[in-house]
């Protein structure tokens, strides 16, 4: 008893960190190198594996359902972010001031962000409904016409985009929040005695100073825009046809409606790389801020 | 003479002062507005969700929406009485309780070990677990979980939901057994207790502040995943997210019932982020941003 005790005092560092490291090897590293596996072979769930080498890569090539995919979840991701972040910062900007109920009213932008995804998606679902939503209500009253949102083609990947923001552009906001706080309040005066407007201030003082907390907004925020499921498939399913349909939603159905495991496997190591080069690239960036 | 060049001199200034005053309050007026209007937009759609679980059918589907009424209770009732709602509630929680608990037993170690012996290793590799796609992992799950005849258990729903809030519980632990005094421990070691010990009696009790903001993020995170659950989970242990899906997948939609139950969900999530809103973009940013 005495010397089971002594050995975990000695061998703590590893001891401590193993049932974890245990269920992340079984949980995550096991799923990952069985996708490298399973890529390899013709496999559909409940039938026989053959094994085809490198025939699904080059299959995922020269799928133009693949190359579709790959689109939308650029286009998604690369639409959403810069707009959230847009949008983050003048609202980071506007609530760093004070003002009556600033707490209650961080409290409020927490809510998008909390909030069941699956929820959320079916409520803005309700929102976009072309003939009784409440969204095409809104544009009436403003004079402006009716739009299918979701319904369209062109306006499926915008419409997402749009619930995106609304659910992100906060967790954006609060980042930048957090280091405009930081931004020490000594340099603004000096700007202002040196006779700079608001905007000069605003670009050499307030931006070269929150440029680290935008880059880790802006990481955080790609990586998981290239993964959005949740509204994605609660709202469209990816659609209409496959207008909608990124390469998660894609690897989703090729996986769990055609049960086309070996494929879907093949998709998940593209999505996982492309997530993960993004989220590479990225750090790059933030290292050199 | 005097006097009169101070007038003279004086009505400019104050002209000016009141232009400036004048200035400031539209500036005041203009602040309030634009965060009212952010305000209003992101409290919309829960407007939306309350208003849509107290009408009826009829005023739903109203081609002009219909925002003054009697509201009633009957989507709820319906709900709750028809479609399950209690047992899929359950299974929420079961689900996220269990997979918080093992979290915490698996990830408050392995947090206390990254903080005091600087593994910075094991860090990032919990980093890049969170940031790669969630979906990456299911195909091999699916699989795993079929051959094991595990489909639709707690078991495998709990071991696929503690991938969500374990590195989250690591995450904002670390930070917290960072701050406690190392002093406190080793003076504990000079009295003869073991690792464990000092950890299980010094640090735990020092850290429950952070162990409570942990564990909610965790279940909340559980409470909304819906992928997993979309796949693993069956008719025994289907919880709410995906049991509100297939509301819509069934023929007609029933508005109000639809209102209803997204209001039932998000309600116990809004609950506990008043609880631990501080923790709450910590957990997200995974400790971007500090509570």
């Amino acid at each position: 008893m005495k010397s089971a005790a002594d050995f975990i005092d000695r061998y703590a560092r590893y001891v401590f960190p193993l049932p974890a490291v245990l269920a992340i090897v079984v949980l995550i590293v096991a799923p990952v190198l069985t996708n490298f596996v399973l890529s390899t072979y013709d496999y559909f769930v409940g039938g026989r594996p053959i094994f085809i080498g490198v025939e699904n890569y080059t299959r995922a090539f020269g799928d133009a359902r693949v190359w579709n995919g790959i689109r939308n979840t650029f286009y998604f991701t690369f639409t959403a972010v810069p707009l959230q972040l847009l949008l983050g910062l003048g609202i980071a900007v506007l609530f760093n001031r004070e003002f009556f109920g600033r707490p209650l009213a961080r409290t409020i932008i927490l809510l998008p962000m909390v909030a069941t995804p699956v929820a959320i998606a079916l409520i803005w679902a309700l929102m976009f409904n072309p003939s009784l939503g409440v969204l095409n209500y809104f544009l009436e009253s403003l004079g402006l016409e009716r739009s299918l949102w979701v319904a369209q083609r062109s306006l499926a990947i915008p419409s997402l985009v749009l619930v995106d923001t609304w659910q992100w552009s906060p967790m954006i906001a609060l980042i930048l929040l957090a280091a405009l706080q930081g931004v020490p309040i000594e340099h603004y005066e000096a700007a202002r005695i040196d006779g700079a407007s608001g905007w000069q201030s605003f670009w050499h003082i307030t931006l070269p100073g929150i440029r680290s907390a935008i880059v880790v907004a802006l990481i955080l925020r790609s990586v998981d825009a290239l993964k959005t499921f949740d509204i994605i498939y609660v709202i469209t399913e990816g659609g209409p046809g496959i207008a909608s349909e990124t390469l998660n939603v894609l690897a989703f159905k090729t996986g769990f409606q055609f049960f086309h495991a070996g494929y879907a496997a093949t998709l998940l190591i593209f999505l996982m790389t492309i997530v993960l080069a993004i989220a590479y690239l990225l750090n790059i960036v933030r290292r050199r801020t | 003479m005097s006097g009169s060049s101070a007038t003279t001199s004086r009505a400019p200034a104050d002209d000016a002062g009141r232009r400036a005053r004048r200035a400031k309050t539209v500036r005041t007026v203009g602040t309030y507005l634009l965060i009212l209007a952010v305000l209003v937009v992101m409290l919309f759609p829960f407007y939306w969700m309350i208003l849509t679980s107290l009408r009826t059918q009829v005023d739903n589907v109203s081609r002009v929406p219909v925002w003054i009424f009697t509201p009633t209770l009957e989507n709820y009732q319906n709900v709750i009485a028809r479609n399950n709602f209690l047992e899929f509630t359950w299974n929420s929680f079961v689900i996220a309780a269990l997979s918080t608990g093992i979290g915490l037993l698996l990830g408050l170690p392995a947090a206390y070990s990254i903080a005091r012996f600087k593994q910075e290793g094991l860090a990032l590799a919990i980093l890049v677990a969170r940031l790669t796609p969630y979906i990456t992992y299911l195909v091999p799950w699916y699989l795993a979980f079929r051959a094991l005849g595990l489909i639709d258990t707690y078991v495998a729903l709990t071991l696929t939901h503690l991938i969500v809030g374990m590195p989250l519980i690591i995450w904002i632990m670390i930070s917290f057994f960072e701050n406690v005094p190392q002093e406190l421990e080793e003076s504990a070691f000079v009295d003869g207790a073991s690792r464990i010990g000092a950890f299980v009696r010094i640090i735990l009790p020092l850290s429950t502040p952070g162990i409570v903001a942990a564990s909610i993020l965790a279940f909340i995170f559980s409470w909304n995943q819906f992928l997993f659950s979309l796949v693993l989970s069956g008719p025994n242990t289907r919880p709410v997210p995906v049991a509100v899906f297939n509301f819509i997948s069934y023929g007609q939609i029933d508005f109000g019932g639809l209102g209803a139950a997204a209001v039932l969900i998000t309600l116990p999530v809004v609950v506990l982020t008043l609880v631990i809103q501080r923790w709450i973009v910590t957990g997200l940013t995974m400790g971007a941003v500090k509570g």
